[in-house]
């Protein structure tokens, strides 16, 4: 037996543990399947761990504990420890060790010290105003209206947008932004986002009452999870994820102390989603847990695959079978580039499908102002839609979200722009389509541009973007560079990456970040970086890799 | 579903603003009811019972959000200033990028020269964290704070009566909540015996922790003695707690000596062992004082004593939720950097604030009075905060009504008095009161005129209510 997981049984059998009664051994299942999925190794998931448990999970914890036993002061009521240990064993990936180390190097060049680079490339988050990227006019000139009415009597501000600054104040308390909203978010808002809802999917009905605004569309997916994770032991409940996925996923599940659940996306067909692979992964899964959640990203994240309409009919069809909760992640609805490629939302699918499905099936849709067109990540701005749930857990879901009192409002503001645009006709028409159109092409461009780049780089593959920010390819990782990174206690990719990082000044996210199979590696790269950049850069790239494949032959 | 959810109760918006929101419903429909408007006096909402946003924050905010008003000349050069140093600050220069998921470097560099200002105590930008609300960064710290089972539960100290966030999210967290009564007949004073006994008990089935005290208080408005909160901090060494202070009414003083110490200061002042040890969270928010600027969602925690590896854990957990709103960032930038005598928003600025401040002493003084009149409602000094919880006298035959009911008596009696007058109280039960007492708590927001007849119309409706349960 693996000598992780050996002890990983030996520390669950200590006193103390609160979790699923089973002894630990769902965890000891999870800690030892994440290990199988190649991630970085951070210890089991366990407080307290039995004194014979020697392995500390990083050099600078091992550090500092010698430096604690050496001070005199007394111990801390805080400390590694004695904390929430689900919060230990959270991880994130997009902001992770690769981030923090990107971060050293940028004091380090502001203070001088000589690299091969002069900045540092943030590839590595999907935010693409720090990449450039302007924000469309018209939304930013309705939120500025909403935060200083004063500019109501300006004549620089155009009427249409006037329009919409007045209605969402007339929502707020005292007319200002400043006021709490109601819990769900400004009844006129909701109602916009569900007219937008029936119109992006032809007609199909949406219910204001059924839609909540969130800080970001996260917000939305935690509190969701949240509600749904129950039970004990063989019964706690497992959410379905895809492997790779979105680190939140992943962090969420952790956090609740929920069995992760992995299926597979298939590299080998643009990271298609099999409904086989659901099948198997669910009927493996209920040997020790409760599968009740499964959790699509749409266009995919990292992978950017756009589902087929089939395919979506496909996991409806299982979740009704199976009766599992669908959350379906939504956020990049706005950004599919392939030709061929549409987005079709759950929801419409779902009503297309008919009575028994859309009368039974329980789903929860997500949308943010954080990607699409808008890039609006700063402002927390998202909703989600709920369909079947039971008016009980609906009151709980309202109760929950009141004890956070209200979304940011300026977010709230930000997203009835979002889905209440300009239309032809108005004022501010042309130049909004203007704007977004010349975003969306671009990223298009770039999509492209990086898919093909990394296809002309032996040693790499990278699947079609069809749609969403991002380019995972496929790295290969001679056994010599494996063999060091073992040495240096570092997923493979995760030392790929920071070589690169460090000779290049990009910082991308390695694959273990995001789950992939077993023995295969990748990253993660944004392809939001401006175009000129952008070549310049896989160029780069390109030589790094050689240069790294050559080293470690 | 999470068995932890279902015992999540948050009575601020609880099932009373529930009927509140359907009778504002049943008024725009044009049903007939005894009141032509809902007085929601149930949440400390600033702006929503009229009162203004200060000029000055919104006009860097704007600029900031739509930065080609840095060329209009209807903005102030100081504004102005403000702005840019904030957007320079911003990733692409945009408000719409992810900042450092514990906050624009900037603004916590700001927050670290404030709390030095404010207190003559040095801060560390690195210990300081924004956050959405001071709302989720309580909860973040309660999050890192419970673990263990059964006996090694942790247990969390909290005042009783307290600010339902705390209730809901120990019953989400499943921690072990310890009450501390404060004393109703001395002002709600913190008493130290009474901590010592919560604590005792509390060791007999869990392990407490962690001390929450709220300064000023909320409900209850006490602001506390310096004496009290040396005494507080010493305990907290003592008896190993983490002590965590909300601060965020620290711009509400209104009682006669009052005044506000922070817990950083006093806890500092007070010199080793303690200033080196009692580990601590302080919280500060834009929600109240005079700003009023809740829907921004902008507030902010210090640490202090904390393990540099919990303060690394605490970086993680909040950058899973990558940063809080950006808005929010720049609003808290903009208050902590006021205008200064001499620049041109210097007069306006301190006039606006000074006459929001004005208007609430003068309300909190009025709403005391007002209802110390009413036979049978006691109401202690509104030294702080923005709120009355005074005590009500409930007839027997009316308490038995409402066990009929299946409400406790102050719902049973705040539901009554919504549907008889409109106006929207929280009853006491939803915050926590000693045994066989009963209390509502009310903001003292609403504009002045307002404020005298709602109280008017609450004395006469009690007193019907007495007669006709006596």
């Amino acid at each position: 037996m693996h000598r992780f997981v050996l002890a990983a049984k030996q520390a669950a059998a200590s006193l103390g543990y609160r979790g699923p009664g089973d002894g630990g051994k769902s965890m000891l299942l999870r800690y030892a399947g994440s290990l199988a999925a190649g991630w970085p190794s951070r210890g089991p998931r366990l407080p307290r761990p039995a004194r014979e448990w020697s392995v500390r999970w990083s050099t600078a914890a091992k550090a500092s504990v010698v430096k604690i036993s050496e001070k005199a002061s007394r111990e801390k009521i805080l400390t590694l420890e004695s904390m929430n240990p689900l919060v230990k064993a959270l991880e994130y990936a997009v902001r992770g060790p690769i981030v923090l180390k990107a971060g050293e190097i940028e004091k380090e060049l502001r203070k001088g010290i000589k690299k091969p680079f002069t900045e540092v490339i943030k590839a590595n988050i999907g935010d693409a105003h720090a990449m450039g990227q302007r924000p469309i006019t018209f939304l930013r000139q309705v939120v500025a209206l909403c935060t200083y009415p004063n500019l109501l009597d300006s004549p620089n501000f155009p009427e249409d947008a006037k329009k919409r600054a007045r209605r969402i104040l007339q929502g707020c308390g005292g007319n200002s932004l400043g006021s709490y909203t109601a819990s769900p978010g400004i009844n006129c808002i909701r109602e916009d986002v569900a007219s937008y809802i029936e119109r992006r999917d032809g007609g199909v009905p949406a219910d204001p009452d059924n839609i909540y605004l969130t800080t970001g569309a996260s917000d939305g997916i935690t509190t969701i999870l949240k509600i749904l994770v129950s039970g004990g032991g063989k019964s706690r409940t497992g959410v379905m994820i895809p492997i790779p996925q979105y680190p939140l996923y992943s962090a969420a599940i952790s956090d609740l102390d929920a069995i992760q659940v992995n299926y597979y996306l298939d590299e080998e067909n643009c990271w298609a989603l099999d409904v086989n692979e659901l099948r198997r992964s669910l009927k493996e899964a209920k040997a020790y847990c409760n599968p009740k959640v499964l959790c699509i990203i749409n266009p995919g994240n990292p992978t950017g695959q756009v589902q087929s309409r089939k395919c979506t009919e496909d996991v409806i069809h299982f979740a009704w079978e199976e009766k599992l909760f669908l959350l379906a992640d939504e956020v990049y609805q706005d950004n599919v580039y392939s030709e061929g490629r549409q987005f079709h939302s759950f929801k419409k699918i779902l009503y297309e499908m008919g009575p028994e499905y859309y009368n039974n099936v329980e789903l929860a849709s997500f949308h943010s102002t954080s990607k699409g067109y808008m890039g609006e990540c700063g402002y927390r701005g998202g909703y989600m839609e709920v369909l079947n749930l039971h008016p009980e857990i609906k009151g709980q879901l309202v109760k929950l979200l009141s004890v956070r009192l209200c979304p940011p409002v300026s977010g709230q503001a930000a997203m009835d722009v979002v889905v209440n645009p300009p239309i032809p006709g108005e004022e501010s028409y042309s130049q909004f389509i203007k704007e977004k159109e010349s975003v969306l092409n671009n990223l298009a461009k770039k999509a492209k541009l990086t898919e093909d780049m990394f296809n002309k780089i032996p040693g790499m593959h990278c699947s079609p973007l069809q749609g969403a920010m991002y380019a995972f390819p496929r790295i290969f990782i001679p056994s010599k560079a494996i063999e060091e990174a073992k040495v240096h206690k570092m997923a493979p990719d995760m030392f790929y990456c920071m070589k690169l990082l460090e000779e290049i000044g990009i910082c991308v996210v390695p694959g273990s970040g995001f789950g992939q199979k077993e023995g295969s590696y990748h990253f993660r790269m944004t392809i939001l970086p401006p175009t000129e950049k952008l070549k310049v850069l896989l160029e780069k790239m390109k030589d790094f890799h050689i240069k790294f494949l050559e080293k470690y032959a | 579903m999470n068995a932890a959810i279902r015992r999540v109760q948050y009575a601020v918006r609880g099932p009373i603003v529930t009927r509140a929101l359907e009778l504002e419903q049943e008024l725009r429909q044009g049903v007939p009811k005894p009141f032509k408007e809902v007085i929601k006096a149930n949440i400390g909402d600033a702006h929503a019972m009229g009162q203004k946003p200060i000029t000055f924050l919104r006009q860097v905010s704007a600029l900031c959000l739509f930065p080609p008003l840095l060329s209009d000349p209807s903005f102030p050069e100081d504004a102005k200033a403000r702005a840019r140093r904030l957007l320079a600050a911003c990733a692409g220069q945009s408000v719409g990028s992810y900042s450092a998921s514990p906050g624009l470097d900037v603004v916590r560099a700001d927050v670290a020269q404030f709390l030095q200002r404010r207190d003559g105590i040095p801060a560390d930008p690195n210990h300081i964290f924004l956050s959405s609300g001071a709302s989720e960064a309580i909860v973040t710290m309660l999050k890192l704070l419970v673990w263990g089972s059964g006996r090694s539960r942790t247990g969390v100290l909290v005042p009783l009566p307290q600010y339902p966030l705390y209730s809901a999210a120990l019953a989400e967290l499943e921690a072990e909540r310890l009450s501390y009564s404060l004393a109703e007949d001395r002002a709600w004073a913190l008493d130290l015996p009474e901590l010592r006994r919560a604590l005792k008990e509390g060791r007999g089935h869990c392990c407490p922790r962690v001390l929450c005290v709220i300064n000023p208080g909320n409900p209850t408005g006490q602001v506390q003695s310096r004496e009290c909160i040396e005494e507080v901090i010493k305990f907290a060494y003592e008896e190993r707690l983490f002590l965590m202070a909300d601060e965020v009414y620290q711009d509400n003083i209104y009682g006669e000596g009052c005044e506000f110490h922070a817990f950083r200061k006093v806890l500092a002042q007070m010199g080793p062992p303690y200033s080196d040890t009692v580990e601590l969270a302080s919280f500060h928010s834009l929600s109240k004082g005079f700003m009023g600027e809740c829907g921004f969602r902008g507030g902010f925690m210090e640490v202090r004593n904390l393990h540099p590896e919990v303060l690394q854990e605490l970086s993680k957990l909040v950058s899973v939720r990558l940063c809080p709103p950006v808005p929010g960032q720049i609003l808290m930038g903009a208050l902590l950097n006021p205008p200064e005598p001499g620049e041109p928003s210097h007069q306006q600025y301190q006039e606006e604030k000074a006459a929001v401040l004005r208007a609430l002493a003068e309300r909190a003084r009025l709403t005391e009075q007002l209802l110390n009149k009413i036979p049978g409602i006691r109401c202690n000094p509104v030294q702080g905060a923005m709120y009355a919880f005074p005590s009500i006298q409930l007839p027997p035959r009316a308490c038995a009504a409402a066990q009929a009911a299946g409400q406790p008596p102050d719902l049973f009696f705040c539901l009554r008095l919504l549907e008889g007058t409109g106006i929207c109280l929280v009853p006491g039960s939803g915050f926590g009161q000693r045994e066989g007492t009963f209390h509502f708590r009310m903001t003292i927001l609403p504009p002045t005129e307002k404020l005298q007849l709602l109280l008017e119309k609450l004395g006469n409706f009690y007193t019907n209510f007495v007669k006709e349960y006596s």
